[in-house]
């Protein structure tokens, strides 16, 4: 009976959780094999016989290097940095600040509000970027830094704004009684009192801004035009692939090498990471 | 002397008066949700409102870059429902949202239930399972597509050797199969999504109900069916919907694994849109192009809304 019971946690446990995991992990096990496999071994077609396949016998750090020697690709990591960090910033303090006022004031049409940026929300950029690249080049924006950290708070805002109304409705409101009694104004309890209360919401909400800055793709695309201003995902998109011939070493160097900061924070923040994406859909 | 002193206690009075006046300004609700309000607002309505608006008049017009055009009416429309590679486009949408958020919705329910028993490593297993959900889109399509590749494909290679095939399968080189590669990758993307946030649902039910119905009689199937899916229904409502919003506005992916080809076979309303309207510069053509997303999301924004009032409700 008991041996039975092994058996079949195994096969109905152990094995899909293997299966799931190496579904999910495989991809990027094979990004960094080809990051570091030499050139003579990467191009070997399908029918011929490999001696190591699925690892490599003279691992090489030869793409990483022509990667950072011969592209701005540690110019791109800086952009992408800089405006995520940028954008977060601005998105967070107009989310906590709107969060606020939605959650806890008491003001005609804040229903109405509320639902109009639930609906912003679900907005998705393909929808607006043909405008928007107009609307950039008129605010002379254009391939700037600026163009993508005032345009990511568009799809941030919303998020934080979301997220952050539900986190201050779960604080009490004696906290903020207490200290308007001791003589503190609306905004300074609000300062003072309720956002420290709410630090782990706000930081599950920076970090998940964070990686969706790190990841957005297509206005960077359209906004940036030259090889310095561009972010990883654009520069790798565009500047790796030299008429029309892929260079696979260089090009998965570069996808790793663009997903170790963003995976990295991630690492750090599990926990928040995870509490901002469960958040993310509540209603 | 007692000039100077009332003088100064003028100012002094003055001085108190406005920080009274400021006191109360920032006392005052609605003074307070305005200012509170404001900054948010003004980015979501100059960058998103405005240029929706302005993609409403783009499409009614013949604008291109370099050119302001003049209103022709529902021309583009009307010439992108006659335009074969936008009917592709459309139908690719339909597709690749149908299924890819299918594929998600099982696999992410049966990982969901998978993680939410006790094993060993199980925190590390939960964080890695979020990577592809983490990692830029453009960058793990990258590897998928140099593992499709046509000559170097790992998948072939394996295949192949295992004896399963004698032909190299043409990944991302037919329109049919390469659109189901892409619904397998926004799969591969998305399931830790659905995983984790059914997860977190499925974490607030009572282990009581479960054993309850265990005693009852109750198998694993019916307990599922019977008391895990209804329970489950609301949040799965909700991730569904965030998904098809995502995955029928995908843009990056395709852009990335196809291109939109081959022979324009794979492009989804995005891809088509972002060619005519940025590659070939038909602002107002491709603003139309775009604005066929907007029944759809508007649809499934307004069951969401419907949905969200109905829970409130009960």
């Amino acid at each position: 009976m008991v041996i039975e019971r092994k058996w079949k946690k195994w096969l109905l446990f152990y094995l899909p959780l293997a299966l799931f995991i190496l579904f999910t992990l495989f991809p990027f096990y094979w990004m960094a094999v080809t990051a570091v496999r030499p050139d003579a071994e990467l191009y070997r077609t399908w029918r011929q016989t490999n001696a190591a396949p699925l690892w490599t016998l003279a691992p090489t750090l030869e793409h990483v290097r022509s990667l950072l020697e011969t592209t701005a690709f540690a110019v791109w990591l800086w952009n992408t940095m800089l405006i995520a960090i940028v954008s977060t910033a601005i998105s967070l303090v107009c989310g906590m600040f709107a969060g606020y006022a939605l959650a806890r004031l008491r003001f005609p049409g804040s229903e109405f509000l509320g639902t109009a940026i639930f609906i912003t929300y679900l907005v998705p950029q393909t929808l607006l970027f043909i405008p928007l690249a107009d609307i950039v080049r008129s605010m002379h924006l254009g391939n700037t830094p600026w163009a993508l950290m005032l345009t990511y708070p568009t799809f941030l805002i919303p998020f934080c704004t979301w997220l952050l109304m539900g986190y201050f409705k779960t604080i009490p409101k004696e906290l903020e009684e207490c200290a308007r009694i001791d003589g503190a104004t609306r905004f300074g309890a609000m300062v003072r009192i309720i956002f420290p209360a709410a630090i782990p919401g706000i930081l599950s909400a920076g970090i998940f801004a964070f990686t969706l800055s790190w990841n957005e793709f297509i206005y960077a695309l359209v906004f940036m035009a030259s090889a310095e201003q561009k972010t990883v995902p654009v520069g790798v998109v565009s500047e790796l692939i030299r008429a029309d011939v892929f260079f696979w070493g260089q090009l998965m160097a570069g996808a790793l090498l663009g997903s170790v900061p963003v995976a990295l924070v991630y690492a750090f923040f599990v926990e928040h990471y995870v509490s901002g994406l469960t958040g993310s859909v509540k209603g | 002397m007692g000039g100077g002193r009332t003088a100064e206690g003028l100012h002094l009075r003055a001085e108190r008066a406005r920080a009274n006046r400021l006191r109360r300004l920032l006392d005052s609700e609605k003074a307070l949700a305005a200012a509170l309000l404001a900054p948010g607002l003004a980015i979501l309505v100059l960058l998103i409102a405005y240029p929706f608006v302005m993609a409403l008049w783009y499409s009614l017009t013949s604008i291109r870059v370099g050119d302001a055009g003049t209103f022709v009416g529902l021309a583009n429309f009307s010439k992108a429902i006659d335009d074969s590679i936008f009917q592709t486009a459309f139908r690719n949408t339909l597709f690749y949202t149908f299924w890819a958020t299918l594929f998600k919705l099982l696999l992410g329910m049966y990982l969901a239930l998978l993680l939410n028993r006790h094993f060993r490593f199980k925190r590390i297993v939960r964080a890695s399972m979020l990577l592809p959900f983490i990692v830029p889109t453009v960058l793990s399509a990258f590897a998928w597509r140099w593992m499709f590749d046509p000559t170097f494909s790992v998948m072939n290679w394996a295949l192949y050797h295992a004896g399963m095939i004698t032909d190299r399968l043409p990944f991302l080189s037919s329109g049919d199969w390469a659109m189901w590669c892409a619904v397998a990758v926004n799969t591969w993307r998305g399931t830790p999504f659905f995983a984790i946030t059914l997860l977190a649902g499925l974490q607030t039910i009572s282990p009581d109900l479960h054993e309850a119905a265990a005693l009852d009689g109750a198998n694993a199937w019916h307990r599922f069916w019977h008391v895990t899916w209804p329970l489950l229904l609301p949040v799965t409502l909700v991730v569904v919907v965030f998904s098809v919003i995502q995955t029928f506005s995908d843009f990056q992916l395709i852009y990335v694994l196809t291109g939109g080809g081959p022979a324009n076979s794979t492009h989804l309303i995005a891809t088509y849109a972002y060619q005519i309207g940025v590659n070939s510069g038909l602002l107002g053509e491709g603003a139309a192009l775009s604005l066929f997303m907007f029944p759809v999301l508007f649809a499934v924004v307004w069951l969401q809304l419907r949905f969200l009032r109905r829970t409130e409700v009960t």
